[in-house]
């Protein structure tokens, strides 16, 4: 797709003052005021995202579970209506398509949250291995989409919807609401507790405006970014990508081996008896140092070019340069001495157990 | 838009202080508005030479690394240690804590290629 799309909320990000900037092929706002406020926004009270860019998918049809559950590398048969999980796309060498949430709305529904990069690829993908008993959709272009995050999410909500009672973790809803049907989500990208919230496109601005008159900040791209990593919340594109298994990412635990047959399964199955020979790892700067980014060179203590970083960011919780990057195993322990290569200047790291930071919820 | 008429400015975005043979640099308040947050300043090493143009100081916001070129030629005789240890002075005081680093001028007439205040003031209208 070469044409830049349009958020159905971009009027309103202007109003609002936000600063826009290309993502994934969309116009999307990065900052309203400042990351590092919108930042502490989420980590305290409540802020607000645009996610209208990401996709929807729905799938429904006497043969649904069966086909997700050979499309997906979780497991769709665990989850009762109403409920959700995290699950990704693999291809046939078990590489990451994409990472995408999937909830069950009925028996034979399911609703599909997939990155807005990856729309038009997931679809494509998923068309191809799709059965006769199976109805699929790519409703993108009819929702809006917003994420409430942050240790005031619910009240927020309340304010909003009041009469309405959030779903519980991972839960979906739909509620009739403003006058038509929308789907709320507890989950997100945060860390925080939060909702996704999706509705008619053309509703959209109304109702993040009813959020933020509820509470909750305007929040950008760049502090979702800073959020999630953080979190050691993987990024398809950076973090994730067609070369590296759900097992070397670190989240095993989001892929079920015992439900039958699914694709790529046959790759991490082995990985995982075998041990990876590269894992994602998390490090952390022992030191005050420049902020490491994506694509920076990443040396061991003796100075040799192990591996380049996925992700890095100084901060803004901690003040501290954090970073991931695909390591070979034996780095990968806790504690073992890394380097960060800034413009020839390294940089002291340490490798730490994920993630970077315990919100409150998480603590409590 | 802070653009004190006292000071000399760059095309991209550093002002400059002329005493004597010393040029004081900093970046715009446009510039630092631009950046949002800025989060690390890197220094140059004192002593060094540079030319005009040089990439000289890098100024970093949480989501980019931003190269201070060198407005005239010269050599590194003085850095900021404070904007080191409190990098959003670069924000909150751009043309005073926030200065990064200063050049004793190897060629005065240099400074006739640099816009004064009327002129960088348009530029970025």
């Amino acid at each position: 797709m070469s044409t830049i799309q349009s958020s159905p909320l971009e009027a309103l990000h202007l109003r609002l003052g936000a600063r826009m900037v290309p993502f994934a092929g969309w116009n999307m706002p990065v900052q309203y005021t400042s990351i590092m406020d919108e930042h502490a926004a989420v980590r305290t009270a409540a802020g607000i995202f645009d996610i209208s860019h990401m996709g929807q998918f729905i799938v429904s049809g006497p043969g649904a579970l069966d086909w997700l559950n050979r499309m997906l590398a979780n497991n769709v048969a665990k989850l009762e209506a109403g409920q959700g999980q995290y699950s990704f796309l693999l291809n046939e060498r078990g590489g990451v398509i994409d990472d995408l949430i999937v909830y069950r709305t009925a028996e034979d529904a399911f609703f599909l949250v997939v990155n807005a990069s990856m729309i038009d690829k997931d679809f494509a993908w998923m068309a191809k291995h799709q059965p006769e008993d199976v109805a699929f959709s790519n409703e993108s272009a009819l929702w809006a989409g917003m994420a409430v995050q942050g240790p005031e999410s619910a009240a927020v909500f309340a304010k909003a919807l009041p009469g309405h009672g959030l779903p519980p973790r991972n839960g979906i809803a739909r509620i009739a609401a403003g006058g038509g049907e929308v789907v709320v989500c507890r989950t997100g990208y945060t860390g925080e507790d939060g909702f996704e919230f999706f509705c008619a496109a053309g509703e959209g601005e109304a109702w993040f405006e009813k959020f933020i008159a509820a509470g909750a900040k305007a929040c950008g791209l760049g502090a979702r970014d800073t959020l999630r990593l953080e979190m050691c919340y993987p990024l398809n594109g950076n973090d994730l990508s067609p070369e590296r298994t759900p097992i070397e990412a670190g989240l095993g635990f989001f892929v079920d081996l015992d439900k039958g047959d699914f694709i790529g399964r046959e790759v991490l199955a082995k990985q995982k008896a075998d041990g990876p020979a590269l894992k994602l790892a998390a490090l952390e700067y022992t030191d005050k140092g420049a902020p490491p980014r994506a694509h920076y060179p990443l040396l061991d203590a003796a100075g040799n070019v192990v591996s380049e970083l996925s992700s890095g960011v100084l901060s803004p919780s901690t003040g501290k340069g954090i970073a991931m990057a695909y390591v070979p195993a034996a780095l990968a322990k806790p504690g073992t001495a890394l380097q960060v290569d800034v413009r020839g200047r390294l940089f002291p790291a340490k490798v730490v157990k994920k993630p970077f930071y315990k919100p409150a919820a998480a603590k409590a | 838009m802070n653009v004190p008429q006292n000071l000399r400015y760059n095309a991209s975005h550093e002002w400059v202080l002329v005493e004597g043979d010393t040029a004081t640099v900093g970046i715009s308040d446009h510039a630092q508005e631009e950046l949002t947050d800025v989060v690390f300043v890197e220094l140059p090493a004192l002593g060094k030479t540079v030319d005009v143009g040089d990439p000289t100081a890098v100024v970093e916001s949480v989501k980019a690394a931003s190269d201070i070129y060198a407005p005239v030629s010269g050599e590194v005789v003085e850095v900021n240690p404070a904007v080191e240890a409190d990098p959003s002075l670069v924000n909150t005081d751009p043309y005073g804590k926030g200065w990064i680093f200063k050049l004793k001028i190897k060629d005065a007439g240099q400074l006739d290629t640099l816009l004064d205040a009327a002129g960088y003031e348009s530029m970025i209208g």
